[in-house]
């Protein structure tokens, strides 16, 4: 009989929760709210659509500060050490290369929402000598904070510059910027000296509920961040794409990103 | 046989407690940074690999250029060579170790450093540059220790070292081409997407190596009584002015391909390192000391008279060090993230913490040099 590390972890996680008591094991394990459509336990190729036409930078800053919330992000006051999954960055910077002398008004100095685009050719996982980062069967690119060396190679791979390093101790972060840190219990807080980045939430669509930041936008306005799997011709994602001229962040480097901007 | 490493004189010994000391304080601080975090280096998310991974290519490139001995001595029979064989193959050992090492400072969790071995990667050039490094200096070791023994028996060395011999020799090659591939093969860093990053890092390595080699010979030869001999110096001079010639030219070759295209992605990390970008410009002073003592060399080498003299030749070497570090030790992994995938400029400076560390691990190294070195020089004596 073998197990590979999914198993063993749900084994092991199983049990675990055996020992915590009958009753906390089937909370925890009971679905969330599923809704009918889309089937979030259940995609394909996660991808999103961000509608630059209607996003503000009210609703990033809510998707970014629910994000760092429920993430556990710390913030260091110094963008040098910066951890960050989710962040605004001004049109000019998020596409350096599409840049020319006479952009539209309306776009030079006008802020995107950039995060990992979970390329579906992702050059972190290529690079990692540990398989701390790694690719699930759903495209969302992952992260092992419990195996990462923090050799950062991945840092240097990642042309989206969408990979943290844990540069100081989080729980260390200063006290008066981080007031109620760890913000949310049930997720982890990592160590010094591992990489993390965006998951889209692997731990919520795990529990059928949609990534921090689309939640968090369709507070504020309906579609603006649209979330949902491009391997179902019907999908949210599809009928978007289909509908809209979009651009994606460096496409010619060929990691196939799966954000989607329309502008 | 190093049990000759215990019998020195006064110099020597204070020599070896100067080395223990800085390697003392070295470590010391390591262990600061280990309990502080990286936070106390001038790393950080834009630049997230600095002067350890630098140090880390160089010495590959340190341990590589032990080949340019031994490919001359076992391929082309240039006996001449065979005085110093030895102590190239013990160069690449300690070179070899202060990578490891530099590798280790420079790693977020230390403690997980099996994890390369246990979960290792195939598809990592990572992965395969840390399998590749370390039989390099296995073999390093295997080969001079038993070259030695032999040599000290009076014997000729046995077959199945012939044979690592021989295998030393690619496997010099791959060392600095897999560490070059470490860089060269990443989407979006163009300043090290380049098919001539690998043939730089060996021309760099070629002409590194010697030359290190060389200093380290004519500093034995001041302060003991061992004879690199005047002959294996000069042949050593003229590989580090071919070598250095091809490094220089492999540079061009770049300049010429990143301004004549014309490619923003390519000529900013270049005008960033000599011109400065966007109002910044820490490594502008650094790539001019770069250029005039490249410029050096060159002149050194070149001229037949300044090659063929020792002492000019002495100063060529120094030279070469000092133009090969500052390219491949200091500025290679900076360029490579300046600008930042959002084409922002965000400097780096080394701290104090990791320049200690640094030269906490050159005394580490000069430490296994001394000690192997040692006991070659001292057996060499006793045979002749």
């Amino acid at each position: 009989m073998s197990f590979d590390r999914r198993q063993f972890l749900k084994i092991t996680g199983l049990s675990a929760l055996a020992a915590l008591g009958l009753k906390g094991g089937f909370e925890l394990l009971a679905p969330g709210k599923v809704d009918a459509e889309p089937p979030l336990t259940k995609g394909k190729r996660w991808a999103m659509v961000v509608d630059m036409r209607n996003i503000t930078p009210e609703i990033m800053d809510k998707c970014k500060q629910a994000c760092n919330e429920v993430h556990n992000i710390p913030n260091w006051g110094d963008p040098r050490v910066e951890v960050k999954w989710i962040w605004a960055e001004v049109y000019e910077h998020a596409f350096p290369d599409r840049l020319h002398d006479y952009d539209a008004e309306s776009l030079r100095g006008k802020e995107f929402l950039v995060l990992c685009n979970h390329c579906s050719n992702p050059p972190c996982c290529r690079v990692c000598p540990t398989g701390s980062t790694w690719q699930r069967a759903d495209g969302i690119v992952m992260m092992d904070w419990h195996r990462c060396i923090g050799c950062r190679f991945c840092m240097a791979a990642c042309p989206y510059g969408a990979r943290s390093f844990n540069w100081g101790d989080p729980r260390k972060a200063p006290k008066e910027l981080n007031p109620n840190f760890p913000t949310n219990p049930e997720f982890p807080t990592r160590e010094v000296g591992v990489v993390e980045k965006c998951t889209f939430c692997s731990e919520r669509l795990a529990k059928g509920e949609l990534p921090a930041c689309v939640e968090a936008a369709n507070k504020m306005k309906k579609d603006v961040l649209i979330f949902g799997d491009l391997a179902d011709p019907d999908s949210n994602v599809r009928k978007a794409l289909r509908k809209h001229y979009t651009i994606r962040r460096k496409p010619e480097l060929g990691t196939k990103p799966n954000i989607y901007y329309i502008i | 046989m190093l049990d000759r490493a215990l019998k020195g004189g006064k110099g020597y010994w204070s020599w070896i407690v100067f080395l223990l000391f800085v390697i003392g304080v070295g470590f010391v601080t390591f262990l600061y940074q280990d309990r502080m975090g990286p936070i106390v280096t001038g790393l950080g998310r834009d630049v997230s690999w600095g002067l350890y991974i630098g140090q880390y290519a160089y010495f590959v490139g340190i341990a590589a250029g032990a080949v340019m001995v031994i490919m001359p001595l076992y391929l082309h029979n240039y006996k001449a060579f065979a005085r110093i064989s030895v102590l190239a193959d013990f160069l690449g050992v300690a070179a070899i170790i202060m990578v490891g090492l530099f590798v280790f400072v420079d790693l977020g969790k230390v403690t997980r450093i099996l994890n390369i071995a246990i979960f290792g990667q195939p598809k990592s050039i990572l992965f395969w540059n840390m399998i590749i490094l370390n039989g390099y200096m296995i073999l390093c070791l295997l080969i001079g220790w038993n070259v030695l023994s032999a040599e000290r028996k009076g014997l000729p060395h046995p077959k199945w070292v012939t044979f690592l011999i021989y295998l030393s020799i690619p496997w010099a090659f791959s060392i600095h081409t897999s560490t070059a591939f470490v860089f060269a093969g990443l989407p979006g860093r163009h300043f090290w997407l380049s098919a001539i990053m690998a043939p730089r890092f060996l021309s760099s390595a070629f002409c590194s190596g010697p030359a290190f080699l060389f200093i380290t010979c004519m500093i034995m030869k001041k302060v003991s009584s061992f004879d690199p001999g005047d002959e294996q110096m000069k042949t050593l001079g003229g590989i580090i002015a071919y070598a250095f010639i091809i490094n220089t030219f492999f540079f061009m070759v770049e300049l010429f391909t990143a301004f004549y295209s014309s490619i923003p992605q390519a000529m900013d990390p270049f005008i960033y390192l000599f011109t400065g970008l966007h109002g910044h410009g820490g490594f502008v002073p650094w790539m001019w000391t770069y250029v005039f003592f490249t410029i050096c060399a060159l002149i050194l080498l070149i001229i037949p008279s300044t090659r063929r003299n020792l002492e000019t030749l002495t100063v060529a070497c120094g030279a070469v060090l000092i133009s090969t570090w500052i390219d491949k030790g200091l500025s290679m992994v900076p360029g490579g993230f300046i600008p930042d995938p959002f084409g922002k400029v965000f400097e780096y400076s080394p701290t104090a913490i990791e320049i200690i560390i640094t030269i906490g691990i050159y005394a580490a190294g000069f430490f296994v040099i001394t000690v192997l070195f040692k006991t070659a020089i001292s057996i060499k004596k006793e045979i002749a």
